[in-house]
């Protein structure tokens, strides 16, 4: 199979579950007893005003009409218009466009800091296995997978900036703001791709190219890196493929305890809002998102392994 | 049967946790529900009285995570035994049948996974007015059980094709004695891990949603409690706030330590092919 029929099939997939979210988060938004009007028009909203506000959201036509503008403003890339119209910022896709650069960089930050930590952690774990630094690796990695965001997160912005001032506030935007976020949202990551690695690379080390390139003389870094790494890599791969996602989601929590804007918060402003328009967008965004980044990750898979780009 | 020795501290961490969350709310020294407030008493440094000191409200916080253990124990004990059944259940229909069945199956199980999960929760607790007990059971199941399908749908593809599954049928097995006596008991050991991790993350995907203020507005929870430390982090003395963090926090790592443990060493016994991975 060619690289292009393969990516067209995996794109048909990718949107069909795209449309099946949006279709799943649209009839539950929709089902669910509760008037959005009252929360976003509030109290004292005359009946024009309230009039609107449906009118805007399309609230008064029917439920497949409603679906094919939200399919409409798909199209048309505004992802529908946020009612009641703020200034500046008439469309979803406005809103969403704001956030996500902060929510990208957060994501892109934590995963470097785990793969930066997790892989020379794994390799030489497995390389000196039963040294201390086995032993190390595998108290980091069970720290890791056990210790919960929502005690991390707040323990190191409490010790680093308040107690001990090394780094900047939560409100601090610049680069430097993005160091303590990183590490909250990457030491989970970090944690099982490191186990990964070093249970990967253990399993790789016993095989027979891995004696044969011993055997024929070849430097044991060579042995090492090129050899055994390359294909240790593979189910590091998937993992952190399939785990960007979990990124995003993560990202919901370090964003409440360093005031951060982001994807994550805008969907859960919006849900309290019951701002459907927006909750629609947001969804559609984080699983296009998604679908996109386990794309990449088959791809990758391709270059890493030359077996799986004949198949 | 054998088990490691981490396999055993898995056993009594989680043994701990149980009798803790049985026992813990009659010997819980003060009450905890809102009327208990003594504004009198905030933010009180350990005591005689107070062994962990108080809260914001001036409750008292051992007793808070005597009673906060009781709460994530039943959430997550209902939502792993429903999310198991019904995986388990849907994961042998599609393995056993598969054509149509399973391919709409695995479609929508792969709805589920192209979205983070946690925000689907989210999206259904927050929707309902008033969210209790049942409705945070429901968003917890409503994605919750999608592993356990892989896993027992995966299971079934290779046990179908043993002798004694082709022996149960020519023997004139119906569908569902194949599936119920034959299939779903020979799966149960990888089921079995994947509910053991499963209850360690059900604690901490509730302990988040408390966290975010999403759920059924329990003060007690663990992820209420880490929330209120965190709102405090800058207005009130380290100590307190250290404490008061430290305090639910670590406990949900002992509970989540002890699952994923306890769920390592059953992989290994009961899992053989997957020994030595992840």
């Amino acid at each position: 199979m060619s690289i292009g029929s393969f990516l067209l099939r995996r794109l048909g997939s990718g949107v069909l579950a795209i449309v099946g979210v949006s279709i799943l988060v649209f009839l539950f938004l929709h089902l669910v007893p509760g008037d959005p009007i009252d929360h976003l028009a509030g109290g004292e909203a005359t009946p024009a005003q309230r009039k609107q506000i449906e009118k805007c959201m399309g609230l008064d036509k029917s439920l497949p009409a409603q679906f094919a503008a939200f399919l409409g403003h798909v199209v048309d890339g505004s992802l529908g218009h946020q009612c009641p119209d703020p200034k500046g910022k008439p469309t979803v896709s406005d809103r969403i466009a704001e956030v996500v650069p902060y929510t990208f960089t957060l994501a892109v930050a934590g995963m470097l800091v785990a793969v930066i930590f997790a892989l020379p952690l794994g390799v030489l774990a497995a390389i000196r296995r039963g040294s201390w630094i086995d032993t190390l690796a595998t108290t980091v990695s069970l720290s890791g997978i056990t210790i919960p965001q929502m005690m991390f997160a707040p323990l190191i912005l409490f010790v680093f900036f308040i107690g001990l001032g090394w780094s900047p506030g939560p409100t601090e935007t610049g680069w430097s703001g993005i160091i303590l976020p990183a590490l909250a949202i990457g030491t989970h990551l970090m944690a099982m791709l490191s186990r990964m690695t070093r249970s990967s690379m253990v399993e790789v080390l016993g095989d027979d190219y891995v004696r044969t390139a011993r055997a024929k003389g070849l430097p044991e870094g060579r042995v090492l890196f090129v050899h055994a790494l390359r294909n240790a890599l593979l189910p590091v791969i998937t993992i952190v493929g399939l785990q960007f996602g979990s990124l995003l989601s993560g990202a919901i929590i370090v964003e409440k305890v360093f005031a951060r804007p982001g994807l994550g918060t805008t969907l859960l402003d919006a849900i309290t809002e019951r701002n459907y328009p927006v909750v629609q967008g947001s969804v559609l965004v984080i699983a296009a998102i998604y679908v996109v980044v386990n794309i990449g990750v088959d791809l990758a898979y391709g270059l890493a392994d030359p077996r799986i780009r004949r198949a | 049967m054998k088990l490691s020795p981490s396999t055993w501290v898995g056993i009594i961490m989680l043994g701990l946790f149980v009798l803790v969350v049985v026992f813990g709310p009659l010997l819980a020294p003060f009450e905890v529900e809102l009327h208990a407030a003594d504004l009198t008493n905030q933010f009180q440094h350990p005591s005689g009285d107070h062994w962990l000191g108080t809260d914001s409200q001036g409750v008292d916080t051992f007793s808070q995570l005597l009673w906060g253990a009781r709460s994530a124990l039943q959430l997550s004990l209902v939502v792993v035994a429903i999310s198991a059944t019904i995986g388990i259940v849907l994961g042998t229909v599609a393995g056993w049948y598969r054509g149509v069945v399973d391919e709409i199956l695995m479609r929508i199980v792969d709805i589920l996974m192209a979205f983070p999960g946690i925000l689907l929760n989210i999206a259904i607790v927050a929707v309902v007015a008033k969210p209790g007990f049942w409705v945070m059971v429901a968003a917890l199941c409503a994605n919750g059980w999608v592993g356990y399908a892989r896993v027992a749908r995966g299971q079934v593809l290779g046990l179908r094709e043993r002798d004694y599954v082709a022996a149960a049928v020519a023997l004139g097995a119906s569908n569902r004695r194949v599936m119920f006596r034959h299939l779903i008991p020979n799966l149960m050991g990888p089921a079995l891990v994947q509910i053991t991790f499963g209850f360690g993350t059900v604690i901490i995907v509730e302990a988040s949603l408390s966290f975010l203020g999403i759920g059924q507005q329990v003060d007690y929870s663990w992820g209420a409690m880490l929330d209120q430390a965190r709102s405090f982090m800058f207005k009130r003395d380290t100590d307190w706030v250290t404490l008061y963090t430290l305090v639910p926090g670590l406990a949900i790592m002992w509970v989540v330590l002890g699952a994923n443990l306890l769920g390592d060493g059953l992989r290994d016994r009961l899992d053989p092919r997957q020994r030595g991975r992840g």
